[in-house]
């Protein structure tokens, strides 16, 4: 029984701590500015392809930096261009915005690829297949959880033990409050976007290891995943989006292992709608109580 | 009360409804030679895409509920159509997979051997009112604990609902029905509506979106509609005014749904074939985009926008998805005077907002250095380099024209609704409509009459 069901566990943790990097970046956006960023997954392709275009000429030691500094550059850029410009506007015009960024980036995705799709790099060392308990999987199974939460124990160390964590704290507590006590606004949403979207990048060098092909609308199921994983964990903790992640990862894992792949991805979006229903402030999530 | 006016309106309504179907009618029976049949595709998917942006703008624009689902509901109206009219003798086919799948009955098809042309449209009728049925159906269910959640948590909710749907409606066990994720096809489609020898395929999507789009018009005009708005306006207000806020809200989703759904059946119907797969979130991002760019809160911006946008995406803009070679001199510097006119015009514009704003290219800092505009010395390189690679164009022999290659359209165009999305977010009609732009400024010349 056991020996059946490890496969399928071992995936699941590592598929979660993927969906657990990205949803990072949505709930530290989301916790800031209220705002779900739509265009968050497609970064998360974006990175996918820069890491196939930088492996094709350049080794991997220069090609994995290089991925995760234009991600972060991307990411910054999508909150200057999209954003910003929106930041006194009502909040549906930011969630279009949002929309309309993510449209457009699949749309240039597309015409930049060809649309095709293409074979990720293998990655040595990492691609390796390893026995673990009796199954073979790839190394990059068993390394995620731990990478994942070595990631996420620096973030929570950063946020609450920097100047810069102090003030995204106070950022997502009260916008207009922490304006006043003298906090440069965007240097801190800035820095939240450049956080998210390596996170992004690292979590989308796990995920293509494993899946091998990268297309322009790959990343927006699991984008939509890490979200749901963030509003789960409670949306704004970052604690909450990790085990939200692994949660997401380790359930979808199990109901592929049943046979009922269909039903995964509607697994997903039906816990969403009952953790919304039952506790809209998901698991750690704090009780805010919204501004009239 | 109906006032002498309203019959006025109604008339007039009327006029043009049936003015605007004779035309397209006409259309429908002219030779390919003077009608490009691009044209009638535009009419028929604009028309369709029209109605469902309206539903979408019914519930995002008029009641503030910012719902991400209209892809699922649509999914639901055309699964209900198709699976309900697929010919009996074409059932074997199209369920190949499936041994014994398909209903064994077709309604429209048994209305249309019993009673001919009208027989076929009442079929039709039936199906498409079916079709919105099954979907407000769903609508009222999912609604029950979607509809308490705030702005965005209801947005990706409804997203997540529509991707249940597909989901559902891919499941393998229930293939005799749905046919699983292969294609149905066969069912009756517009061209099969004709009258005598008279073609009808632009008339019948015309006819039954703008019934629907009439019924929201009518439907937001009415005291459900002004309740609708005063929810959209402050939920607290319109509570305290005696507005019960769950009823107008499920109220109002269903009715968007319902019309969702219609829209999806005439979607399958336009297509003549439907395949889950393409009702996917982006789908819906679409709609929302065309309810953007018309307006929220404009029924008429929703259908011009929706026109636009299908002539766009159809036609208009195929020639970016060509690679173009323009080896003609004239041509060629016919197309580099205008690239180079447009470069000046924009420098031009980027000089008078800088004289007007009292910014130059370099300033004298008070004291010590002087300061350079980097923004605006970044922007006349990039133009110099255009006005050079322009010129360069002219002498180079048979030059590509370049970035026009497969996927460049859907780039310039979703560039194009980022501009609208950050720049002009009132869209083409704000909130405005069509027929009450002569009432407001007609009011607007009696106030300043009356203050004179």
């Amino acid at each position: 029984m056991f020996d059946k069901i490890l496969p399928y566990l071992l995936a699941g943790i590592s598929v979660g701590g993927q969906y657990a990097l990205i949803s990072i970046g949505y709930t530290m956006v989301y916790g800031i500015l209220r705002l779900i960023n739509f265009a968050h997954g497609d970064i998360f392709t974006v990175a996918g392809f820069a890491m196939v275009y930088a492996a094709a000429t350049l080794p991997l030691s220069v090609s994995i930096p290089l991925t995760i500094v234009l991600t972060v550059i991307l990411g910054v850029l999508v909150e200057k261009v999209a954003y910003r410009p929106l930041r006194s506007a009502p909040r549906m015009s930011v969630m279009i915005s949002a929309i309309g960024m993510s449209y457009l980036l699949q749309n240039s995705m597309w015409y930049l690829t060809g649309g095709l799709a293409k074979q990720y790099p293998v990655l040595p060392w990492v691609s390796d297949r390893v026995n673990v308990a009796g199954t073979t999987t790839s190394r990059v199974t068993i390394i995620t959880p731990f990478l994942t939460l070595l990631l996420v124990a620096g973030l929570v160390l950063l946020i609450k033990r920097t100047k810069i964590g102090m003030a995204m704290r106070a950022a997502s507590r009260d916008f207009e409050t922490a304006q006043l006590m003298g906090i440069k606004i965007n240097n801190v949403i800035s820095f939240t976007f450049v956080v998210g979207s390596l996170l992004a990048a690292v979590g989308s060098m796990l995920y293509f290891s494993n899946y091998a092909t990268v297309t322009p609308t790959v990343g927006a199921m699991p984008g939509l995943k890490a979200f749901v994983a963030a509003v789960f964990g409670g949306i704004g903790s970052v604690p909450g989006a990790v085990v939200g992640g692994f949660i997401i990862g380790i359930c979808e894992s199990l109901i592929k292992g049943a046979g009922l792949t269909t039903f995964s991805d509607a697994f997903t979006f039906a816990l969403l709608i009952v953790i919304l229903a039952v506790k809209p402030t998901g698991l750690f999530g704090e009780n805010l109580t919204e501004k009239v | 009360m109906i006032k002498k006016n309203d019959h006025k309106k109604a008339w007039i309504t009327m006029v043009i409804a049936v003015a605007v179907l004779a035309l397209v009618g006409l259309l429908d029976n002219l030779p390919s030679t003077i009608v490009p049949s691009m044209l009638l595709t535009v009419l028929q998917k604009g028309a369709i895409y029209a109605l469902v942006a309206v539903s979408m703008n019914l519930l995002n624009g008029f009641t503030g509920l910012f719902s991400l689902g209209q892809a699922g509901f649509m999914l639901l109206g055309a699964y209900t159509y198709a699976v309900l009219t697929v010919p009996v003798e074409r059932q074997a086919s199209v369920y190949q997979r499936y041994k014994g799948g398909g209903l064994g009955f077709s309604v429209t098809q048994s209305l249309g051997n019993s009673m001919g042309q009208f027989g076929l449209l009442l079929g039709v009728v039936a199906c498409l009112i079916l079709a919105g049925c099954v979907a407000g159906l769903f609508a009222w269910l999912i609604g029950l604990p979607v509809l308490k959640l705030k702005s965005d948590y209801l947005a990706i909710a409804t997203l997540g609902f529509a991707e249940i749907i597909r989901a559902v409606v891919m499941y393998e066990k229930l293939g005799p029905v749905t046919n699983g994720s292969n294609l149905l096809y066969g069912f009756t489609s517009f061209t099969d509506f004709h009258l005598g020898s008279l073609k009808l395929t632009t008339v019948m999507p015309f006819l039954f979106a703008g019934l629907c789009i009439l019924v929201v018009v009518l439907l937001i005009n009415s005291t459900y509609g002004r309740a609708f708005k005063a929810i959209r306006d402050d939920e607290v207000a319109a509570e305290a005014m005696g507005i019960n806020l769950a009823k107008h809200k499920r109220m109002s989703f269903i009715i968007s749904s319902f019309f969702a759904g219609i829209s999806g059946a005439l979607l399958a119907m336009f297509q003549a074939s439907v395949q889950a797969s393409a009702f996917k979130a982006a789908m819906t991002y679409e709609i929302l985009l065309i309810v953007v760019i018309g307006g929220i809160g404009s029924i008429t911006g929703s259908v011009i926008a929706a026109f636009l946008f299908v002539g766009c995406s159809e036609w208009w803009l195929r020639f970016l998805d060509n690679e173009t070679i323009l080896g003609n001199f004239g041509v060629k510097v016919k197309f580099a005077v205008v690239f180079g006119a447009v470069i000046a015009a924009v420098v031009a514009f980027g000089m008078l907002r800088m004289k007007r704003k009292g910014k130059k290219l370099l300033t004298h800092a008070v004291q010590g250095q002087p300061a350079v505009n980097w923004r605006a010395v970044l922007g006349l390189a990039v133009a110099a380099i255009a006005l050079v690679w322009d010129i360069w164009f002219v002498i180079s022999p048979n030059l590509k024209l370049p970035l026009l290659r497969q996927g460049f359209r859907m780039v310039v165009f979703s560039v194009v609704i980022m501009i609208v999305v950050l720049f002009f977010r009132e869209g083409i009609m704000g909130d405005r409509e069509f027929w009450d732009m002569g009432r407001r400024k007609r009011a607007a010349a009696k106030k300043a009459g009356a203050s004179e």
